[in-house]
């Protein structure tokens, strides 16, 4: 019977939400084509445990690659893994996270399968029994309907955006046991966190991002005290980001990183077409600009025309106050 | 060493996208071209590299004529010389054929000690070819790098992932990707603009690289591109601030249900 199948994320010992979508995602479409297997490759040390939760979310098998020398990814081995089992399978179609890892392992999978990859897909179609996917190009400024005229078809999955299925703990999966040379040219040596804590932008539900309006990097923390109110992650325009105030990995736009939160709330950015590019597909967005003309209104679904300095302060209590009385 | 950049030329990011009539591409005409910003990235490490060590810097870049004058841009900030590669079968390439002619030139151009990308080509924004032209010249690879020592026959490589930097070691030659935060592009320098005009960029073909168009057929293609959908227009909150501040928690609790 054909197979979909995906490739699991984790991470110390710790499935990440964007393979549970993965798989969420390819079983939906394992139904809709009236049936099929999904099998699931898991690759790292210690994480045979895992696979009953891939089972859980739709996966039929989970083609387990457990060994110390796996622990860290790596993508010479990690890619060995997933084309062996796609050579065994002959599957259909292959969806992997967009994830970092994902980001560095697709290509490389897709290449010695010698099968097309669609980066970064929101949306997926079928047609005459074989996947459409819908991916943003130049950072969500248009969207693309990607065909693959031939053989295997190999998606990325923008993460946040494609739904959980409802977990069922009562599923099985079949575990099949791989192994894999674990020899690397390159290799991880170790991890530098970057402030403790903090949430990640492409995989955050609710994201505060602050702009040249707030004047200085000395008031950014009116940003980061609303973030911490919202639990949410912090972002940055590409101005504040060049001007020095924070560091680059916060930029969101086109040549930072592109976002679907659940909630955007955008603090004292006018919303360069650049910006907008990259986060106009979030699900909610909060403008708060002195500016009526600023372009971030022609996006947002919530607008208060007012100054930051004096609007963060008592979203920060509200948001403060709304969280406590929920808890 | 002997390094080499690939260089991609894309619509500038202030770019406003119009869907061109045949449905699957954008209006190119009133577009402003630039090389893509990681690409820069690349090539500042590039000449960077070559400051501290010595050695050459090749650029490669696919595309039609106008791809010339991103060439020309990394001459002029330093680059010894380019390759460009131009033909008709080169118009509509997916990621993979795309990957495939860069590694049919890149080992044309053997042997280099390092081939650097930009992390992702603006625009496009498939975040493949470094992996891609890793699998396909058989070699290890270290992609969005914000940080690159280079040793000999090794590197030292900091790169961005979910919330972290890992540090990463691998052997040489590499595919390593420019991440933003690797360093700051310099502007070429009136001098570097004249010494480009003399310096050679050499035009490769499908055939004169050995390749078919059967070797370079799209894996996937574009079926159509449109705009993204529109946005709802915009509820505005009047009132003082503390006022503004409370209704807007109450609309994104009670009506948007996002907190």
């Amino acid at each position: 019977m054909s197979t979909i199948l995906t490739f699991a994320e984790q991470r110390d010992g710790k499935l990440r939400r964007p393979s549970l979508e993965a798989v969420s995602e390819a079983r939906r479409l394992a139904d809709a084509m009236g049936g099929g297997r999904v099998a699931a490759v898991l690759v790292g040390s210690g994480v045979s445990g895992l696979a009953g939760e891939l089972a859980a979310y739709g996966a039929d098998a989970v083609h387990v690659f457990d060994d110390p020398g796996l622990a860290a990814y790596a993508t010479e081995p990690y890619a060995r893994a997933v084309c062996q089992v796609a050579g065994a399978l002959q599957p259909w179609a292959l969806l992997v996270p967009f994830s970092a890892m994902g980001k560095d392992l697709a290509p490389r999978v897709s290449a010695r399968l010698g099968a097309g990859l669609a980066s970064d897909c929101v949306a997926f179609a079928i047609e005459g029994g074989r996947l459409v996917a819908r991916r943003p190009m130049y950072a969500g400024k248009a969207y693309a309907q990607v065909r693959w005229p031939e053989g295997l078809q190999v998606a990325s999955l923008r993460p946040n955006v494609f739904a959980l299925g409802s977990r069922d703990g009562g599923r099985q999966a079949e575990v099949v046991a791989g192994s894999v040379d674990v020899a690397s040219r390159a290799r991880a040596t170790g991890l530098k966190a970057s402030a403790a804590g903090k949430i990640e932008l492409t995989e955050a539900q609710v994201i505060v991002s602050g702009g040249r309006g707030l004047k200085g990097p000395e008031h950014f923390h009116l940003v980061e005290e609303l973030a911490a109110a919202l639990g949410a992650a912090v972002g940055a325009s590409r101005a504040v980001v060049d001007a020095g105030w924070v560091d680059h990995h916060l930029q969101v736009g086109q040549t930072g990183k592109t976002v679907s939160p659940s909630l955007y709330v955008a603090c004292g950015i006018s919303g360069a077409i650049q910006h907008l590019a990259g986060m106009s597909s979030s699900k909610f967005i909060v403008a708060i600009n002195k500016d009526a003309d600023a372009p971030i209104f022609k996006v947002a679904n919530y607008g208060i025309l007012g100054d930051v300095f004096e609007v963060l302060p008592h979203l920060t209590e509200a948001a403060r106050a709304h969280q406590a009385s929920r808890t | 060493m002997k390094i080499v950049v690939c260089v991609k030329q894309v619509p500038d990011t202030e770019t406003r996208v119009r869907i061109a009539p045949e449905g699957n591409a954008i209006v190119e005409g009133d577009v402003n071209w630039i090389v893509s910003p990681y690409d820069e990235f690349a090539i500042e490490e590039a000449l960077k590299i070559k400051e501290a060590r010595g050695g050459e810097v090749v650029l490669v870049g696919l595309g039609p004529e106008r791809v010339q004058t991103a060439l020309r841009t990394g001459l002029a900030m330093g680059a010894d010389s380019a390759v460009h590669l131009k033909d008709p079968l080169f118009e509509r390439l997916d990621p993979l054929g795309t990957a495939r002619a860069l590694a049919a030139a890149i080992q044309k151009l053997a042997p280099f000690d390092l081939v650097l990308t930009g992390q992702q080509g603006v625009g496009g924004d498939h975040s493949q070819v470094p992996g891609l032209l890793a699998e396909l010249l058989d070699l290890p690879q270290v992609t969005v790098a914000v940080k690159l020592e280079v040793q000999d026959g090794r590197a030292l490589v900091e790169r961005e992932v979910e919330g972290a930097q890992e540090t990463w070691e691998t052997s040489l030659p590499a595919v390593i990707s420019a991440q933003k935060g690797l360093n700051t592009p310099r502007y070429a320098s009136l001098k570097g603009i004249m010494a480009a005009k003399k310096k050679v960029i050499q035009a490769s073909d499908a055939a004169s690289l050995g390749l078919s168009a059967e070797a370079l057929r799209p894996r996937t293609e574009v079926a159509s591109l449109e705009l993204p959908p529109a946005r709802p227009a915009v509820h505005m909150i009047d009132g003082d601030p503390a006022a503004q501040a409370r209704e807007l928690v109450r609309l994104l609790h009670e009506e948007a249900k996002v907190i």
